[in-house]
């Protein structure tokens, strides 16, 4: 087993017991706590995949903004240092369903994907695949790019129209 | 020659002859450089700190018309070790109720988010931490971890004010992180790269010359992340005791307070790389020891306002913070960043000199600032009008 075999492992293995605990922790900041855990073993897989760019820009934005934004709303909504109310709702066995059918959808696909076995290509330098996804993401993927920044607007849109006092 | 001209490479490159030849792995010995330079770095950070708080402390006193530590050692340069030796003493308490593993987490996180900030700092064109082609974007995420540190402080330590600090400091830092990074575009615009270490190579004229404004605007920016006067507002002694830091006793408030000191210092350091030249000087490509004296003093003199700036500044009201940031250095970053990236694209379309860009985009800079200045005389004028005009104390209540 390579150094870099065992590092994923060990990532890999971080990553799912915090995905766990998200779900299984007791107190809300807790589990928004190990969600932040879980994003960044998310991060460090990217560094192994030597997608530098990806892994900055998950920490960035995952961490940076959204667990962030999870903590805080979490505080604000109720008693802050006692919130420890019960952890599934009725849905529970539904959600658990999808879960078990999203995993064994994937599991029966990739089982007979053929890219496990074939050796994998040399990667382009970063610099110029990040340069390519640059031009790429104004370029062929234009479209996507600006519904994604619209519907960012109206979310943001509808935030404050929510939030301002009525007159 | 070779060890005089950069020492750091010389010994770098014998280590490493020296592991590879008792026979290890070329893959371990990678493992063990990159090791003993993580160490180092975080070493040399930290032991930097002892120094930063004695020289602070002493300009401090000297402002307002002090002597400042004059016991210890010459100018009472020494001063920190007895402190730092008081610090280790002391007991550390752990309030009732608090949570205990988030509680202990919070200082380790705070002072790694900053030295994890050193591993991308350019000190010489070959003594890098390491190359990280996405270092601009970097630092930002590393800056997360740290509002991260301060959240979990706050709500762990069981107590209203550290709380209340808490909330401050995410309002005060995701707010900043805006303006600091459209901000940071400025210089990734110029150079074309994200690389700290090619921003610097690609200065030969400074970028203060060519983007004055988005200086001034990472630097305020970048107070506001450090979190000390003028904007300390998340531990303003006269409001909430000490912020999320109230319940730290001992080391643990030590982790923080140092993490502040290297926080400031670091912020000076990443000015240097990004608008001052970093480690560029006269003849710091043949000599990198020269590249290093050139980033240190350079930083220290961006310290040295730093400092200033901390002493003389009164705290600012948070409805005022937000305020500044969102209505007046958002949007002038965002209309910079633009402008910016509209000239450097059209100059390099038709092939400009290097003396054109520079003229360009100080012009640019300059009737940006000319531009805002001129809003802000407006704005303070209509204010002013509307404070002078009379208003009724109170108001009879209608029937």
């Amino acid at each position: 087993m390579s150094p870099l075999q065992f590092v994923f492992l060990a990532v890999a293995a971080v990553t799912l017991i915090a995905a766990v605990m998200v779900v299984s922790a007791r107190l809300l900041v807790h589990a928004a706590l190990w969600l932040v855990l879980t994003l960044f073993g998310v991060a460090v897989l990217y560094v192994l995949l030597n997608a530098g760019f990806f892994a900055v820009a998950q920490v960035l934005i995952y961490i940076g903004a959204i667990a962030i934004l999870f903590i805080f709303a979490v505080m604000l909504t109720r008693d802050v240092m006692q919130d420890t109310g019960p952890q599934q709702n009725t849905n529970w066995w539904l959600a658990a369903l999808i879960a078990i059918g999203g995993f064994g959808g994937l599991f029966l696909l990739l089982s007979s994907w053929p890219g496990f076995s074939t050796a994998l290509p040399d990667l382009p330098n970063e610099g110029q695949a990040l340069a390519d996804l640059g031009k790429a993401l104004v370029g062929p993927y234009l479209l996507p790019f600006e519904l994604a920044s619209v519907l960012l607007v109206a979310a943001m849109v509808g935030a404050i129209y929510v939030s301002y006092p009525k007159k | 020659m070779a060890f005089i001209s950069d020492p750091v490479s010389f010994i770098g490159a014998w280590l490493e002859g020296l592991l590879l030849g008792w026979g290890l792995a070329p893959g371990a010995v990678d493992f063990i450089m990159k090791l003993i330079g993580a160490g180092l770095l975080g070493m040399i950070s930290l032991g930097l700190v002892i120094f930063t708080i004695w020289m602070e402390r002493k300009l401090y006193a000297r402002i307002q018309d002090r002597f400042g530590p004059n016991r210890v050692g010459p100018w009472g340069i020494f001063q920190t070790f007895p402190d730092m030796i008081k610090i280790f003493t002391k007991e550390y308490i752990t309030p009732d109720g608090a949570d205990k593993v988030v509680y202990n987490l919070a200082p380790i996180l705070a002072v790694s988010a900053v030295i994890l900030i050193w591993a991308v700092l350019p000190f010489a064109p070959t003594v890098v931490g390491t190359q990280v082609n996405v270092g601009v974007l970097y630092i930002v995420a590393v800056g997360a971890i740290g509002t991260l540190s301060l959240i979990m402080a706050g709500w762990s330590s069981n107590n209203k004010y550290a709380l209340l600090g808490a909330f401050r400091a995410v309002a005060q830092m995701v707010s900043y992180e805006v303006p600091m990074v459209l901000s940071l575009l400025v210089p990734v615009i110029l150079s074309r790269s994200m690389g700290l270490n090619t921003i610097v190579e690609k200065q030969t004229i400074w970028y203060v010359v060519l983007a004055p404004l988005a200086m001034l605007i990472f630097f305020i920016s970048s107070q506001a992340e450090i979190g000390r006067a003028p904007f300390d507002l998340l531990e303003a002694e006269s409001e909430i005791v000490a912020g999320y830091q109230t319940e730290y006793s001992g080391l643990k408030f030590g982790m923080f307070y140092v993490g502040e000191f290297l926080h400031a210092f670091t912020v000076s350091a990443l000015m240097t790389a990004l608008f001052f030249g970093g480690w560029r000087g006269p003849l710091a490509e043949q000599f990198p020891i020269l590249g290093i004296a050139y980033f240190i003093v350079k930083a220290f003199i961006v310290y040295f306002i730093v400092i200033v700036l901390r002493i003389s500044m009164p705290r600012l009201r948070i409805d005022q913070l937000l305020n500044f940031n969102w209505k007046f250095l958002t949007p002038i970053a965002l209309f910079l960043l633009m402008i910016t990236a509209i000239f450097e694209k059209a100059l390099s379309q038709v092939d400009a000199s290097t003396l054109v860009r520079v003229v360009t985009h100080l012009l640019v800079n300059i009737f940006v600032t000319l531009g805002t200045v001129e809003i802000l005389r407006r704005y303070s004028r209509g204010e002013r009008k509307r404070v002078a005009e009379p208003r009724p104390v109170a108001t009879p209540q209608k029937p």
